[in-house]
């Protein structure tokens, strides 16, 4: 292959993803702009809010437990070399809020709430429902795009928030009730340490962007999806996979931005 | 026919002048032109594949035309907004192949989903409707079942209550026979024609079911690799000297239409080793 192709083929590639990020900014705006629509269709929105994350609590309660539970054991047995057990619940809920609680949530919404998006809107797309809407005189995006837009991004951050309490019980559970640390210090020392803003806060804000990238990402590739089977399938994976990556690497700039003075 | 001038003519409510339309670089529609009369049944024939799906699309709408017009009751389809097809669209019906029911819907839901829509009626007011385009298709008894307890005939007989819930000046059937046995076909067949008279509708059918089509429309167009190669009475067609119509017509497996997908000589290609 000589040089002049290989330039070729760069700048079409390039053009390849301009294209695609163009796509799906162009349909986050359709969607933005459909949002004051919304407010007179609540009732679309509660129905998405159950479906999106009412749906998806037992899995992140689940996990939750048992991560807490994990990450209370491996902590004691590190802090307990240097007599600092005392910091567990310190310890346990600033890796859980600032870091864990919004990443692993994340990623089990891509999975649970992410991937049932996708598969739901590309399967009315294959069986002509989004074309018959149409048809109908009734915008899809707006009846079906936007109550599951926003629905995921309120849904996250309450999800998120749900891991990490589920989780510092969890420890709790493990710290206190089992290994013997002391009940108060554990409670305090979080009180103390954790600050409101600086943790708390910035971990809800990782939450809301992680929530913002999967639905996003979910319901661009639903709607999407090449109207057959295997196309709504392979748009299930895509949305489960991209999504990972997107949260991994926001988080990773995110973390930067909040803490890395 | 006329090429075109902004002037329609009033006696077809749809008028197709010098339609390109290509997927790809690939040519679906060459320079088609086509005029469907208000009040009969038009269909439209043409093998699978040859893009009367995306004609009925083009006619709603839902694709623009690389060049050409499409005049719709006198409106330029492609140079509309999404509002004013919006508007137009609600005096379209269109009955999909494959009935496109909301799944998450009940039957009495689905044919009420147009008139909550876009009506302000009472509730009361769109359970009479909703009951009286039910009772049309005969299905007044299942309006409780939802989209999954259906054979494939009830949908399309749902689907078909739901085109016609707005009261429609034109409704576009989507291969309405294919896949049905012969009871439900002699029921959708005897449906489109009666509302077609009673309601004063247009209707389009594009279908490939050449029996079904020529005892139920006034007038038939046959499409084939992207043209329009004949029209007229179901009559007429039928003693069509062309060989292409012919063939589709009586439905021999060779002719125009190869029995053979292009391949290199025979001989040769055994005498490869
Ligand atoms: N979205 C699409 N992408 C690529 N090709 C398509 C698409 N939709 C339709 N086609 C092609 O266009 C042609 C016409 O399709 P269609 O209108 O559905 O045919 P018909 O309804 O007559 O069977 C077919 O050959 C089909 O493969
Ligand atoms: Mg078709």
């Amino acid at each position: 292959m000589n040089i002049l192709d290989r330039f070729q083929r760069l700048g079409q590639n390039s053009e390849n993803l301009l294209a695609q990020v163009g796509a799906r900014g162009l349909f986050l705006l359709r969607i933005l702009a459909g949002i004051p629509a919304l407010l007179g269709h609540m009732k679309l929105f509660v129905q998405q809010l159950y479906a999106v994350g009412a749906q998806t609590l037992t899995i992140i309660a689940v996990s939750g437990m048992a991560v807490g539970m994990v990450l209370g054991l491996q902590m004691y047995n590190i802090l307990v070399d240097i007599s600092a057990e005392n910091t567990l619940g310190h310890v346990v809920a600033l890796s859980l809020v600032r870091e864990l609680g919004p990443v692993l949530t994340g990623l089990l919404f891509a999975g649970r709430a992410g991937s049932a998006l996708t598969a739901e809107i590309g399967l009315m797309k294959a069986t002509d429902q989004l074309a018959g809407m149409e048809m109908m005189a009734v915008d899809p995006v707006k009846r079906i795009i936007v109550p599951r837009f926003v629905a995921g991004l309120f849904s996250m951050p309450m999800l998120a928030a749900i891991f990490s309490a589920i989780g510092i019980l969890g420890s709790y559970f493990v710290g206190v009730d089992l290994l013997g640390v002391d009940e108060g210090a554990f409670w305090s020392r979080m009180q103390a340490q954790v600050d409101p803003y600086g943790d708390v806060l910035n971990g809800v804000i990782k939450s809301l962007v992680f929530g913002l990238l999967v639905t996003w990402i979910a319901v661009y590739e639903g709607y999407h999806a090449t109207a057959t089977t295997e196309g709504v399938s392979q748009a299930t994976t895509r949305t489960v996979v991209h999504s990972a990556f997107a949260i991994l690497g926001m988080d990773f700039i995110l973390t930067g931005l909040m803490f890395g003075d | 026919m006329d090429p075109l001038t902004e002037k329609p003519d009033p006696e077809f409510l749809v008028q197709i002048r010098n339609l390109n339309y290509r997927i790809g670089n690939r040519a679906i529609h060459k320079d088609i032109n086509l005029d469907i009369p208000r009040g009969k049944v038009t269909t439209i024939m043409g093998p699978s594949g040859c893009g009367k799906t995306t004609l009925l699309r083009l006619i709603g709408g839902q694709a623009r035309a690389h060049s050409g017009q499409i005049l719709v009751d006198g409106i330029n389809v492609g140079r509309l907004d999404l509002n004013g097809l919006f508007t137009l669209r609600k005096r379209m019906g269109m009955m999909f192949q494959s009935g496109a029911l909301f799944t998450d819907l009940s039957v009495f839901d689905n044919i009420a989903f147009p008139l909550r829509e876009h009506t302000t009626l009472s509730e009361s007011m769109v359970r009479h409707i909703v009951l009286m385009k039910l009772q049309a298709v005969g299905l007044r008894g299942a309006r409780e079942l939802f989209p999954a307890e259906l054979s494939g005939g009830m949908a399309r007989r749902v689907a078909l209550a739901r085109a016609i819930a707005l009261d429609p000046m034109m409704i576009m059937y989507d291969e309405p026979f294919t896949g049905q046995d012969p009871i439900t076909v002699g029921i959708i067949m005897q449906l489109i024609r009666l509302l077609n008279d009673t309601l004063g509708l247009t209707s389009i059918i594009v279908s490939h079911d050449v029996q079904e089509v020529c005892t139920i429309s006034d007038q038939l167009f046959m499409l084939s690799d992207g043209k329009v190669i004949s029209h007229g009475s179901p009559d007429q067609m039928k003693r069509s000297d062309s060989e292409a119509v012919q063939q589709f017509m009586h439905a021999f497996p060779d002719g125009p239409v190869a029995f053979h997908y292009p391949a290199a000589d025979y001989f040769e290609d055994l005498m490869q080793t």
